[in-house]
Parts: structure tokens; C-alpha cells; sequence
């Protein structure tokens, strides 16, 4: 079963619409024992660094994914959800984060327009399991206005050019992220949520 | 590098759409799903759903069709029309839109904005701004058109933004429905004034059109309606003319 962690950061259910439309068990999970029972965890979020690291600690939440981490849950950062893994955000901040990839939450840099808002290609660095038959270069729904700044560049998995290039998808160990909304990616997304469902772990 | 997108809208009432539709081999022209999911499939980047039912005790459809739409579509969609509060757009979020589109609320009560973006994000919140060219300004109307504001376009736009909007939705009255181009003039106006992203509506009908609207015009996303309910282009068709033109589109699958 997978759990999604419910913290009140913005609406889950398209995120479970997405895994009930491809047949994957899923639990909207609020109670950091319920977490206790999953097999794999997808933190999603959206909205500000700070009130979501906060209500993930108000929920209890944090000592349970660390446990659920090291025992090699595989775990599945999406947007805010991938910002949080870092160890610092300098949104409204700076503000701490899980520290669970090395590395910082930076804003854009860019004479672009910021948020980021729409699709957007993914150069894949290297083959891994969370990418099984996505091509290289497919297209991804964004929105945001900080990205990830890498301390070792090999946990980029993919990356992506927004006047800076950055980390869209990273990877450490059992901890996966994306910037992007899988469930809003239409087939691009949905299959990476499925290999996150189904892919061998180890 | 970012995609230009192609949108379709959609005009809905009582939770089916209306104005004539004509995709070949659809069995029901009316079902906002079944023509969702066509349009999906076609690789449109988004959907926009205005919601033009008059009475409110039949807006509950609209809560449902959002829900319904939700469970299908791994798209992100927009809801708009007569939307007039917070707890208005947190029914229709909560349903599952990723985004509500305001226009008259707004213009009545500018704080909707503030409040609908503090609660719910900025990416949320699209304001839908309708003008008509006065010389060499733009007025803003309310009412779906209706009623003049008196209120200068690139003003509001430049407001809307400060407010906290996510994205500005530009149609011009004078083009919308005549399939002769955008207004490339108020569409360049406000995309160069803000920092948001503008979409272009009002005008579409051939490939230059979009061409122009998306690089003369520097909108970021393109809306129409007509042109594909009507099958004169389909969304791929459109996006692949505009890949060849050296546009950043979103390619169907098979052809990324």
C-alpha cells in the first residue's frame, strides 16, 4: 500500500485520483502510526516552504518518515514535497528542511517570468527505475518559484532549463523527488507514478 | 525550455456543454467528459471550463462536473465563470480543479483575489480580464461583457498581479468569435508588463494567428474555442504547424 501524508498542504486527491485511475492501491494516510503500515510514501504539498515543513512537524510526521527511510521505504517527494528533502530553503527563510539530500532550496534567478507555470522538458541523466520508458526530453507540468540546488550533482536524475538549468527529479538512496506534478503530467506523469508503484525497490 | 500552451475552452451550462461541437464519431456532443478526454488525448495542454449556467441553484452541477472531470483528467483544468467567493472556489478546488478563473467578483471586490491567493496559491487564481479597444486604450468589461468598467486593461492587469493573481486570461471582444487573429497590440501590452503569464483569447482561426499571439503578442498560452470544437485544426495539427514555425509546443507522445 502506498501512504500519501495529508499534512493540510494544499488538495491530495488529484495526486489519489491519479493512482486510482491506474488501479494502485493508495491511503491518504493523517496519523503518523497510520504510516506505520506502508509500503511505500509519497509527500506531496503545494504553496510556501515554511507553514509545510512546520505542519509536517505539528503532524508528527517527521520521526516516522526518518524510521520508514532507513528501514529503505522507497519515498516520493512531489513539488514542496521534493523541496523539503533539502536541508535549507531560502524561502521565506532561511527555513530548515529534512535534510535527507544534500543541498539547498533556492529562487529563480532568471530574467523569466517566475512562478514557472507549465510544461516543461526533462533531460534524464541516467537510466533508473522511477523512469522506466519515459523518454528522454518528455514534458512535465510545473509551477514554482524555487528549485533545488544540488550539493553532489550525481542525485539528479533529471534536470531542467529555466533560463538556470535545474534538478526536476533527484535520487538518494531510497528518497526520490520531483519538481513537477506527475498527476497533472498526463501520460508522462502517470507512468512515473506507476513505476513509483511498482518498481523493485532495491 | 517552457512550453507555449494550447488551450480549449469549453462553455458549459447546467454541466453540459453548449455551442455547437462537431467531433467526428462523438457520440455525445454535449458531455463535457467524453469531449475532456478527446481534447486530452489531442495533447492540449490544459482545459478551461466557463461555467455560463445563470441560476444558482444549479451551480451544484458544476461542483460535480469538476469532481467528475478530476477522476479522468491527469491534465491541469480551469473552472470559471460567475465564481463570486472564497467559499465558491475552495468547493470547486476541493472538487478538484487546479485552477478557478474570476472576472466580475474580482473587479467588484479586488480583495477576492488577495484572499483566494493567500489561501489557495497564486497558481489558483487566473483573472480573466475582457476588453474592447477605445483608441489607443482598452476598457475593461464586467458581466461577461455587458458592462463597461471604465477601467484601463494594462491597469487592472498590472493590479491583478500585485494582488497576488497567478496567471491573467486577456480576450478581446472586438476579435473573440470572428477568427481573424488575436489583438497582438493589448495582448504585447500587458505580456510585457507583467510578470505572470498572459493568455491570449479571442480570434484564433489559422495557424499565423496562434503564430503571432504567441510571438509578436509574447503570450505564453493560447485559448480558443470555436476552431476546434468545429475541427477546422485539432490541437496536435495546431501544434505541430507551430513546431515547424520553431515554437516550443508539447508534442503528442508518439512524436516527443
Amino acid at each position: 500500500m502506498i501512504a500519501i501524508i495529508d499534512y493540510d498542504v494544499g488538495n491530495l486527491h488529484n495526486l489519489k485520483n491519479a493512482l486510482d485511475f491506474q488501479g494502485i492501491p493508495n491511503r491518504i494516510v493523517r496519523e503518523p502510526q497510520e504510516l506505520e503500515e506502508a509500503e511505500r510514501i509519497m509527500l506531496p504539498g503545494v504553496g510556501a516552504f515554511r507553514p509545510a515543513i512546520e505542519r509536517l512537524q505539528r503532524a508528527g510526521m517527521e520521526p516516522v518518515i526518518r524510521r520508514k527511510i532507513d528501514q529503505g521505504v522507497p519515498f516520493l517527494g512531489i513539488c514542496i514535497g521534493l523541496q523539503l528533502l533539502f536541508e535549507m530553503s531560502e524561502e521565506g527563510g532561511p527555513n530548515r528542511g529534512l535534510g535527507l539530500i544534500a543541498g539547498r532550496v533556492v529562487r529563480f534567478r532568471t530574467a523569466l517570468k517566475v512562478p514557472q507555470i507549465g510544461w516543461n522538458q526533462v533531460a534524464l541523466q541516467r537510466p533508473d527505475p522511477l523512469l522506466e520508458g519515459i523518454p528522454d526530453g518528455s514534458y512535465f507540468y510545473f509551477v514554482h518559484s524555487y528549485h533545488a540546488a544540488l550539493a553532489d550533482p550525481a542525485d539528479a536524475l533529471g534536470l531542467t532549463d529555466y533560463g538556470v538549468m535545474f534538478p526536476a527529479i533527484v535520487r538518494h538512496g531510497n528518497v526520490w523527488g520531483v519538481q513537477f506534478h506527475p498527476e497533472k503530467s498526463q501520460h508522462a506523469g502517470l507512468r512515473l507514478l506507476r513505476n513509483f508503484a511498482t518498481m523493485n525497490a532495491a | 525550455m517552457l512550453a507555449k500552451r494550447i488551450i480549449p475552452c469549453l462553455d458549459i451550462k447546467e454541466g453540459r456543454v453548449v455551442k455547437g461541437v462537431s467531433f467526428l464519431g462523438l457520440r455525445d456532443a454535449g458531455d463535457p467528459l467524453e469531449l475532456a478526454q478527446r481534447y486530452n488525448e489531442d495533447s492540449a495542454d490544459e482545459l478551461v471550463f466557463l461555467d455560463i449556467t445563470a441560476s444558482h441553484e444549479h451551480r451544484g452541477l458544476t461542483f460535480d462536473l469538476a469532481a467528475r472531470l478530476a477522476r479522468v483528467l491527469f491534465i491541469p483544468f480551469t473552472i470559471g465563470g460567475g465564481i463570486a467567493s472564497i467559499e465558491e472556489i475552495h468547493r470547486i478546488v476541493t472538487a478538484g480543479a487546479d485552477k478557478v478563473s474570476l472576472n466580475t467578483a474580482a473587479l467588484a471586490d479586488p480583495d477576492l483575489i488577495g484572499e483566494g491567493a493567500e489561501r489557495f496559491g497564486s497558481q489558483c487564481i487566473v483573472i480573466a480580464i475582457d476588453v474592447k479597444r477605445r483608441g489607443d486604450r482598452w476598457e475593461v468589461f464586467s458581466h461577461g461583457g455587458r458592462r463597461p468598467t471604465g477601467r484601463d486593461a494594462v491597469a487592472w492587469a498590472l493590479e491583478a498581479e500585485r494582488r497576488g493573481a497567478g496567471e491573467i486570461l486577456l480576450t478581446s471582444m472586438d476579435q473573440d468569435g470572428r477568427q481573424e487573429g488575436f489583438d497582438l497590440e493589448i495582448t504585447s501590452r500587458i505580456s510585457t508588463r507583467v510578470n505572470i503569464p498572459v493568455i491570449a483569447s479571442g480570434g484564433g482561426g489559422t495557424t499565423d494567428h496562434f503564430y503571432d499571439a504567441l510571438t509578436r503578442g509574447h503570450a505564453d498560452a493560447v485559448l480558443a474555442a470555436s476552431v476546434f470544437h468545429y475541427g477546422q485544426t485539432t490541437v496536435s495539427g495546431l501544434k505541430r504547424a507551430l513546431h515547424a514555425r520553431g515554437v516550443p509546443v508539447r508534442l503528442p507522445r508518439e512524436e516527443a
